[in-house]
């Protein structure tokens, strides 16, 4: 009984951590009609940044959830620079956008292992997370609820930024019509910038949290990229719905794969994506076929 | 026969004909096994290029999981020797797997064109990475499969590094030729249509989805070519091999070249393999070169070192020639 | 046996009708003329027609055979052929190459992997026979992207033509060009010989006036009024269609 209920917790908190990084995956696609394969380092380069500095690697020593903040501007910073001055080069080539993503992926992970090494990090649980709250019978880890309580944080967040901000409103009408909202007067390359940075910010804010539960380790880049590509492919491009359904799904399949046929798990995740394209190839929550 | 890869020109029967025995000769003037093994590499690398190039040049279907197909034949030999089977057992499932598993691809990434297609085939390759890390009891997880020994028809070893080259060269040519008369032939003409305007191929009665679909088979079966000779000469397999770095490596091969052209993939697998084995030789750090050179590639060279130069030819011996026989054009306009 | 019959075809996209209800009677070798304003719904009724766009509801017959299911790229093969308003072209061939697609479209050898195209001397001498009935043939192995505006429309009519079609779309042949290559494609149409049923598009009237037979105008995707030329041309709301009282 217990087993269980672990498990399904475990899968909520890990389509939640899946949501943080595939809901700017999905804006970004929705935006600019590219697949981020940065995203993977992104997240992974997140989870190295925040967790050398609450172990205060780099001498600066802060605690968790500010390093957190800290490592997601960075991260941010870093994805508004990659956009402007090596996506912008190629204005409208979506496939040799694609592919610059796909190098500066390679050029990161093998920056973390210069800079980090092979061998992979701990991060401690937040102060005051590690206990265990009890529900009749049951147990539940205290930090894996947190992560659960942020990512819907999150989600609500993003879903009142995009519908009742201006800047949500321009992100919208660029998803639906990059053409049209050109033509009536959004400055959209600024707005490509702010989403890949927000996408960006996100994806670290998921690894560092993401850290304690999946540790840190070279390659969890690759881990982790197929996984938000799942997402928007089950969700939709661009949908925040969709995002957060495809999330919930894959983390609940993934973690009950690895449980119950860990040698096929990966496997598992296959089947999914192929009743998705077959039956609804643009997606559950999804307008158009990408 | 011959001027499907001269177009009758002299200049270029004799440059293929000092390439071919250069090929040929390779092992008697390079000094060692070890060049000799680079030149091996080359060759069936050059395979696997030319089969991604049948999608991503010809096709315009740009493929992230062929190292994924790649591996899965070099593991279909590897599983089938470990049962006992003999080599050529091995060699005919590694290849149906192989086409099979690319016709599961074609299936599920040929339902969108483009961006659509990277995606699925980049997630359909990771799975495949993922079963091979994970699937300990057929794969062997991080150990890998090792392969004990090379096929010896009639008494030819190929344990033999001069013997194996010999092998490859051969492989390659064939897979050349087969190109070459390829995409000269009706079908070939009718798969470039679909990569410039599918919708007006669809008009005039040709069935798009199944043109790219066989397309997918041939490059499915190259993939499965190489990936087979690869086994063999490394003698080991290893999820390493299905990683997304690998299927982005013969990318850079077919894009460095230049894609849709015969000898773009050829002359991209030569650069990159010879980068690799030097730099492997003082640095570690393969895949940020990799990845700056896919960068620096994609933004200024997009069209790769083959038709760069080609173009640049045409520009010295126009110069030379001045006859602007292209005056004559009248100028365009739009609706 | 009418060649072309539509009967009730209807096809919205969201809430917007864009044809409503459209019958057509196209009798063999007919010149059919079909005017309407800008969205008068008259590329989407090619487009039905051909299968591109699949109606909500109505059939399409050609010459009896209802084809209302049948897949666009068989039409072809049932002897329909049309040319496209916006010119879809292979830019990067030649003018015979491209002919060559639109035969080799129709041929089983477009199947075929091993035998050289250039060597499959059929395509290239019927395509300079569809080349020489639009005036092209002397140019056939110029780079289309080396060609003029007029000569790229005939290209599209002798693409058409060499597939041999029974009935013939043409969408808007005169559209954007001067009054010289109007006159030459003109020229081309007049010479189809009869046994090739012609449909045609056309957004402004007096090009394509002399050239049909019947015609039909369609208004809001609803066909308004329908017979010979005086007819269409002498009803008043043809005039209110056209001139706004």
């Amino acid at each position: 009984m217990n087993f269980w209920i672990v498990l399904t917790v475990n899968s909520v908190t890990f389509g939640g951590l899946l949501f943080l990084l595939a809901s700017g995956f999905s804006l970004i696609f929705g935006l600019m009609r590219i697949p981020n394969l940065t995203h993977g380092s992104l997240f992974m380069l997140g989870a190295y940044v925040g967790g050398s500095i609450v172990i205060g690697l780099f001498g600066v020593k802060l605690n968790f959830w500010l390093a957190a903040v800290l490592a997601s501007l960075t991260v941010a910073a870093l994805g508004a620079v990659i956009e402007r001055f090596l996506l912008r080069q190629l204005p409208g080539d979506q496939l040799a956008q694609v592919l610059v993503t796909l190098g500066i992926s390679f050029m990161a992970a093998d920056f973390c292992l210069m800079i980090w090494g092979g061998d992979p990090m701990s991060v401690a649980t937040p102060e005051g997370l590690g206990g265990f709250a009890r529900v009749g019978a049951a147990v539940f880890p205290m930090y894996r609820l947190a992560i659960i309580a942020i990512a819907v944080v999150v989600a609500v967040a993003l879903w009142m930024l995009l519908d009742r901000t201006r800047l949500g409103a321009m992100i919208r009408a660029g998803v639906d019509d990059p053409d049209m909202a050109r033509v009536v007067g959004i400055r959209v390359s600024q707005l490509f910038t702010i989403v890949f940075a927000l996408g960006a910010g996100l994806a670290a804010f998921a690894g560092i949290i993401g850290g304690p539960i999946l540790s840190v380790y070279p390659g969890l880049d690759q881990d982790m990229l197929p996984l938000a590509l799942l997402v928007v492919i089950i969700g939709g491009a661009g949908s925040l719905l969709g995002s957060f359904v495809g999330s919930i799904l894959v983390g609940f399949i993934y973690n009950f794969g690895q449980a119950l046929l860990p040698e096929l798990a990966y496997f598992v995740l296959f089947l999914p994506m192929l009743l998705v394209l077959l039956l609804r190839p643009q997606g559950l929550f999804g307008r158009h076929v990408p | 026969m011959i001027d499907i890869f001269t177009g009758g020109s002299k200049l270029r029967f004799i440059a293929l004909a000092i390439l071919l025995v250069a090929l040929i000769t390779l092992p008697f003037w390079v000094t060692g096994i070890y060049y000799i093994n680079v030149g091996s590499q080359i060759l069936f690398y050059a395979v696997f290029a030319l089969g991604l190039n049948i999608l991503v040049g010809y096709a315009g279907l740009v493929s992230l999981g062929h190292a994924g197909l790649f591996g899965i034949s070099a593991y279909a030999t590897g599983y089938m020797l470990q049962l006992g089977a003999g080599h050529g057992t091995a060699i005919a499932v590694a290849l149906i797997i192989g086409v099979a598993s690319m016709a599961v691809f074609a299936v599920l990434s040929l339902r969108s064109s483009g961006i659509g297609f990277i995606m699925i085939t980049l997630a359909l390759g990771q799975i495949l990475w993922g079963l091979a890390y994970r699937w300990i009891s057929v794969t062997g997880g991080d150990n890998g499969i090792s392969v004990r020994g090379r096929p010896a028809p009639f008494g030819f070893s190929l344990s033999e590094p001069i013997n194996f080259y010999y092998v490859s060269l051969i492989v390659f040519l064939v897979a050349v030729i087969m190109v070459a008369i390829f995409v000269r032939s009706p079908f070939g003409a009718a798969l470039m249509g679909t990569r410039d305007q599918p919708r007006r191929m669809n008009a005039l009665g040709y069935h798009v989805w199944m043109i790219r679909f066989y397309a997918c088979l041939f490059s499915g079966l190259l993939t499965a070519v190489s990936g087979i000779l690869f086994v063999y000469y490394t003698n080991f397999i290893s999820p390493q091999t299905l990683a997304l770095t690998s299927s982005a490596e013969v990318l850079l091969m077919v894009i460095s070249g230049g894609p849709g052209t015969l000898l773009g993939p050829i002359v991209g697998a030569t650069l990159v393999v010879i980068i690799k084995t030097v730099v492997s030789g003082f640095i570690e750090r393969w895949n940020f070169l990799l990845g700056a050179i896919f960068v620096a590639i994609v933004i200024l060279v997009p069209e790769g070192i083959v038709p760069g130069a080609i173009r640049l030819w045409g520009l010295i011996t126009r110069k030379r020639a001045a006859t602007p026989t292209a005056s004559a054009a009248t100028t365009e306009r739009t609706p | 046996m009418s060649a072309l019959t539509i009967t009730g075809l209807n096809k919205s996209f969201g809430g917007l009708h864009v044809t409503r209800g459209v019958d057509l009677n196209v009798q063999p070798g007919e010149r059919r003329l079909i005017i309407g304003p800008n969205g008068a719904g008259k590329t989407t009724l090619f487009n039905l027609i051909t299968g591109e766009l699949t109606p909500d509801s109505g059939t399409v017959a050609l010459f009896g055979q209802d084809i209302t299911r049948t897949p666009s790229r068989d039409r072809p093969h049932l002897g329909m052929a049309r040319t496209y308003q916006i010119i879809t072209l292979f830019g990067k061939d030649t003018i015979i190459h491209n002919v060559r697609l639109a035969l080799l479209g129709l041929s089983p050898t477009r199947w075929n992997p091993w035998t050289d195209l250039r060597h499959q001397g059929r395509f290239t001498e019927a395509g300079h026979k569809a080349l020489a009935r639009v005036g092209l043939s002397h140019i056939a192995e110029r780079p289309l992207a080396q060609t003029s505006y007029g000569e790229r429309r005939r290209v599209e009519i002798a693409m058409a033509l060499a597939q041999e079609p029974k009935v013939l779309l043409l969408d808007e042949p005169f559209a954007g060009l001067s009054i010289d290559e109007r006159r030459d494609v003109h020229k081309c149409l007049m010479a189809i010989p009869r046994d090739v049923t012609i449909v045609m598009i056309e957004h402004n009237m007096d090009v394509a006036l002399e050239f049909a037979e019947r015609i039909t105008l369609l208004h809001f995707g609803e066909v308004i009024v329908e017979g010979n030329r005086a007819e269409v041309v002498d009803d008043p709301r043809t005039r209110e269609v056209y001139l706004g009282h």
